[in-house]
């Protein structure tokens, strides 16, 4: 009896751990099976780097090209201010802080993790787009820049506490060994404890960029939204996920639209994809 | 037996409800963002005059409402627009047959900043700035300052309408679209609150929407005609050049409730709300 019922608990963890993955299986087809459709009307080529998005005209105009350039341009802006602050604020609670500081600064990196993103984009909206149009003297706030700044307050928390553990798990007797040698803090936090946790810190970086990309509420609410190729990080941009977001209302189920949005779902799908994985190589590079 | 009493108050007050819900008590409308407040307006009214009856508006745009409309999520599509040939095609394949009312209009305002010195613009003009051929305000008798093109999304029927009157001139064959930098907002309160702080920008929405914190373009058809201010009079005697019907969609002839809903809209108190709510009555 009391092996069967150890049987039963077995396969049922066995279940919920193969779901998971079937779900993700189940998910990915779907997304195929709708988003492939559009190259019926449109050769992949042209999807990926058509330049002009006119998705409800006669006949749609389905170039993509604009979308991933706002993605990459908004997600490259939030990730040279995030991976600084983030790994710097790392080194500080793990190799430098008091133990008290340590721990409410810790607890206020979670609290910023606990925002939702709808929140985030408000306060942007009401303060940082202001403050950026006047800054820059530029014709309107709502632009790539100010997208990325409140994006990078979404990938700190995930950048902070993962590399501030990659820190913590250098083994003690590689600091020690360098106080031993006569180095100071700082070159044996630069020259010892960095290198040793750099797989981890990568993929801390890693895994905050896959979280700033696929994000959709605050950056529809600050970037602007205009589907032209962006000039620079001044100018407003439109995103993969906020034309997802903002235009799944509209597309008929079955027309080239509709179709449109999931191959957009694809390409989104394939590029957060590639950067788990490139997190996770790092990750197991460590161990 | 307090415990009891509240018990049956609790079965008593779901079995209300599941009745309710039995008796098609109610109609879920949806569709133009332009006609939420109207649609509000008309269902608070209706449901004071015929309680026991439920009427729920929400928005989205004309296209959301066409598409539930079509998967059956609701049951009248509230749109600014006339419903497209490929969604009638789509609704028939669908078994579902769309029945078109016409219970106001709408004149579209085009409004920028107090604090712009540009009041009037002629129909060439703002297909000019929504296309992008003019890109400066000095172009236009306003300062040197980058024009700044503020949109409603693709889903808005506004947005349609917008690009087939204005960009297109109702010409069918033409293929003006709107410049590839107009920034995109989901709402017309939005459009709203970004004119009223910059004064760069220029927008577009339902005349009901202006307030003391935006400036309504006086717009005339062509160079030679008069400018007309986008007013009540002005839509109904059919001089404004921006205007536009409003209709409700229904599957098939309405009846029962719905019948009833779409009788009320078009009768005297009903077309007083219409106006009420700054839009155009059609009787």
């Amino acid at each position: 009896m009391r092996k069967f019922k150890e049987f039963i608990i077995e396969k049922l963890i066995l279940i919920c751990g193969l779901a998971s993955i079937l779900f993700v299986a189940l998910i990915f087809l779907f997304l195929l099976k709708e988003g492939l459709a559009v190259f019926k009307t449109v050769s992949p080529f042209k999807f990926l780097f058509g330049k002009s998005w006119y998705p409800i005209s006669e006949p749609p105009q389905l170039g993509i090209l604009p979308l991933i350039l706002g993605s990459l341009l908004v997600t490259a802006g939030a990730a040279i201010i995030s991976i600084p602050i983030g790994v710097g604020c790392a080194i500080y609670i793990a190799e430098i802080a008091p133990l008290k500081v340590k721990e409410v600064l810790k607890a206020g990196i979670e609290l910023l993790a606990a925002i939702p993103s709808v929140v985030l984009g408000f306060i942007g909206m009401v303060t940082l787009v202001p403050l950026v149009k006047s800054i820059f003297h530029l014709p309107t706030g709502l632009t790539a820049l100010s997208g990325s700044i409140m994006l990078a307050f979404m990938a700190m928390p995930t950048i902070v506490s993962i590399a501030e553990d990659a820190l913590y798990s250098v083994p003690k007797n590689y600091k020690e060994g360098a106080f031993a040698l006569g180095a100071t803090h700082w070159q044996t936090i630069w020259r010892v404890m960095l290198p040793a946790a750099s797989s981890g810190i990568l993929a801390a970086v890693m895994l905050g960029i896959g979280r700033v990309i696929g994000e959709t509420m605050a950056v529809m609410m600050i970037t602007g939204n205009a589907a032209a190729m962006p000039q620079s990080i001044l100018a407003p941009v439109r995103t993969l996920t906020a034309t997802i977001a903002a235009e799944m209302g509209e597309a008929v189920v079955g027309s080239e639209h509709y179709f449109a949005l999931f191959a957009i779902g694809v390409v989104l799908f394939i590029m957060s994809f590639a950067i788990n994985v490139t997190a996770d190589l790092f990750l197991h590079k460590r161990q | 037996m307090r415990r009891n009493w509240l018990f049956i108050l609790a079965a008593f007050i779901f079995t209300a409800s599941a009745f309710a819900a039995k008796d098609k008590n109610s109609i879920q409308i949806k569709g133009s963002d332009t006609m939420v407040n109207l649609g509000q307006a008309w269902a608070e009214k209706y449901m004071q005059d015929n309680p026991g009856s439920f009427v729920a508006v929400t928005g989205g745009g004309s296209g959301t409402g066409f598409s539930s409309l079509i998967s059956g999520t609701c049951d009248i599509a509230m749109s600014s627009r006339n419903i497209k040939e490929r969604e009638i095609a789509l609704a028939k394949q669908k078994g579902v047959n769309p029945n078109e009312i016409k219970v106001g209009l709408d004149g579209l305002a085009v409004v920028v900043s107090p604090r712009n010195p540009v009041s009037k613009l002629t129909i060439e003009q703002l297909a000019g700035i929504f296309t992008g051929r003019i890109s400066n305000w000095e172009e236009v008798g306003g300062k040197d300052e980058k024009i700044v093109i503020l949109s409603r999304e693709v889903n808005s029927g506004t947005h349609v309408y917008f690009k087939e009157h204005v960009l297109r001139k109702n010409d069918p064959d033409s293929k003006e679209e709107f410049a590839a930098g107009a920034l995109m907002l989901s709402s017309s309160q939005a459009i709203a609150d970004e004119v009223a702080n910059n004064t760069a920008a220029i927008g577009y929405y339902g005349m009901g929407y202006v307030c003391a914190r935006q400036k309504a373009i006086l717009v005339a058809k062509d160079k030679n005609s008069e400018y007309i201010a986008p007013l009540i009079e002005n839509v109904r005697s059919g001089k404004y050049p921006i205007s536009r019907p409003l209709f409700l969609y229904t599957n098939g002839q309405p009846q029962g409730l719905i019948s009833k809903f779409a009788d009320f809209t078009l009768s005297k108190e009903g077309q007083d709300v219409v106006l009420a709510t700054d839009f155009v009555p059609v009787k």
